[in-house]
């Protein structure tokens, strides 16, 4: 549905909406008790990573590979688990 | 039917049943997404919808859910994203969407939904009441219910009107007594296309949720703010009184109808005594007000057509300062009283010092058949034993169980 075929008017009252933000809840990244590695050499920029991180701080790029957002990044786990190629792993924090 | 037609501004008259007329008025408000689960309790209103789509008269999306509880959560989901979107049920349809009508009222998303009126089992029952309905009262909705199924056809256009309108901003959900008014057939007048179109408008929201920006909904909340939305809903609602007159106004120039706002008080200004109703049986009980107006009677009949927001003013209008007022209700509140009655009496209270005598007749649950004559009966002898002093039951009902 496009955006033009409406017709978007103020709303003067108080409604359930908020614009997420980048660190709204302090940084996160403290609440790790593994930390993900990654292997750039093995990474084949199957971007999988990226779409299941469920706090949305990894990128992959096609030159560089991943890089994570440690501020956020909580330590679940779930990018070396669905790692492909086994580039990324968890190591105890210090 | 006479006066309207001859203060119709163009357009037809078909024959509608009042499923039909309802889907009627979604096609002319060119609804762009329906969504419904398309068996039992469904109406034929989504069946004429989903006809109109298919042989090209209407340009929306159908979309089949798998119960009702996703019917209106579809709604909502194209609604949010900016498409004028509508939906139908009826009885346990509704119950079982009931957690969605509370979601989309509190949104504060414009959706208009028709409600074809039922009765909830056990044990399971086809016919029309008002249960179904009142059961949906505190969830921040609008709630319109019609007469006729020409008032079906006007309600649900106007219902459009009114959800989009900025001073208010929230579903409006239209009541018509199934059978009675779903399944029968009257001549109903249709505007033309261009008049609605102009008098409509487009689609209009307060924001829009289309992947365009990073937007959360429905978010956990701090109480305090949790309340100030919950009141903005109240304040809204008590805005939507005057929308909903000045639409009632406005659709008058393309129809040449109008209804009177929120209530229709036939026979009311010189009245004594006044009934109250809502729904399709008040055409029965203006016939016996008529019939008791002609024996000498001064009676008149205040019908609901909106009960969200609750017309309080019109209550205090019409029924402070009357003698005796009669509320008929078609449903209950197990172990209390009619719904109707409960409200009339507190909005009531409120502008007068002295009350009426007050008198709920609940009559017509599980859809039995209550029929002019008997109105007639009920309403006389309440006016009669009122007058000689007699004492008047303050709650009864009225049933005919069969011998």
């Amino acid at each position: 549905m496009s955006k033009s075929m409406v017709r978007l008017e103020p709303i003067k009252y108080h409604v359930p909406l908020a614009r997420p933000k980048q660190g709204v809840a302090g940084k996160t990244g403290f609440w790790r008790t593994e930390k993900p590695i990654v292997d750039n050499e093995k990474c084949i920029r199957c971007y999988l990573c990226e779409i299941y991180c469920p706090v949305n701080v990894i990128r992959v790029e096609p030159e560089t590979g991943v890089t994570i957002d440690y501020d956020y990044c909580k330590g679940c786990g779930v990018c070396s688990d669905v790692c492909p190629v086994n580039a990324i792993r968890m190591v105890p924090e210090e | 039917m006479t006066a309207i037609l001859e203060e119709s501004r163009g357009g037809r008259i078909l024959p509608l049943t009042g499923n039909y007329a309802v889907a009627m008025a979604a096609k002319m408000a060119r609804v762009q997404v329906v969504a419904a689960y398309p068996i039992t309790p469904q109406t034929s209103v989504i069946e004429k919808l989903s006809e109109y789509i298919e042989a090209g008269e209407l340009e929306a999306t159908m979309i089949r859910v798998e119960s009702e509880h996703s019917a209106l959560a579809a709604t909502f989901g194209a609604a949010i994203a900016g498409a004028r979107a509508f939906t139908a049920t009826s009885s346990h349809g509704l119950l079982y969407m009931h957690e969605w009508v509370h979601w989309t009222g509190r949104a504060r998303v414009p959706i208009v939904m028709a409600i074809v009126t039922r009765a909830i089992a056990p044990p399971w029952n086809i016919w029309p009441d008002h249960s179904d309905f009142y059961d949906q009262r505190d969830a921040g909705w609008v709630m319109g219910f019609a007469m006729d199924n020409q008032e079906a056809f006007d309600l649900t256009l106007q219902a459009f009107r009114i959800s989009e309108d900025p001073r208010v901003y929230l579903p409006v959900m239209i009541g018509l007594e199934g059978f009675i008014l779903g399944h029968t057939t009257m001549p109903v007048h249709i505007p033309d296309q261009e008049a609605v179109d102009e008098w409509l408008g487009p689609r209009r929201q307060g924001f829009v949720i289309d992947g365009s920006e990073p937007l959360a909904h429905g978010n956990l909340a701090w109480p305090e703010d949790t309340e100030e939305m919950f009141m903005d809903i109240h304040r809204a609602m008590m805005e939507a009184k005057s929308v909903i007159r000045e639409v009632d106004e406005e659709y008058y120039r393309i129809t040449g109808r109008r209804y009177g706002g929120l209530t229709q008080c036939i026979r009311c200004s010189d009245a004594k005594y006044v009934v109250s109703s809502m729904g399709a049986w008040s055409g029965d009980i203006m016939e016996a007000v008529e019939k008791l107006r002609g024996e000498g009677y001064p009676v008149g009949v205040l019908r609901f057509r909106f009960i969200r927001p609750f017309p309080e003013e019109d209550v205090a209008e019409h029924l402070a300062g009357k003698k005796l007022v009669v509320v008929f209700d078609r449903a209950i509140s197990f172990g209390s009283m009619g719904q109707l009655f409960m409200e009339t009496v507190a909005h009531l209270a409120k502008h007068t010092g002295k009350l009426p005598v007050l008198r709920n007749i609940v009559a017509g649950v599980g859809g039995v058949n209550v029929e002019w004559r008997e109105f007639y009966e009920l309403i006389k002898d309440s006016i009669d034993r009122f007058e000689e002093g007699g004492e008047l039951e303050y709650f009864t009902w009225y049933h005919k169980a069969r011998r």
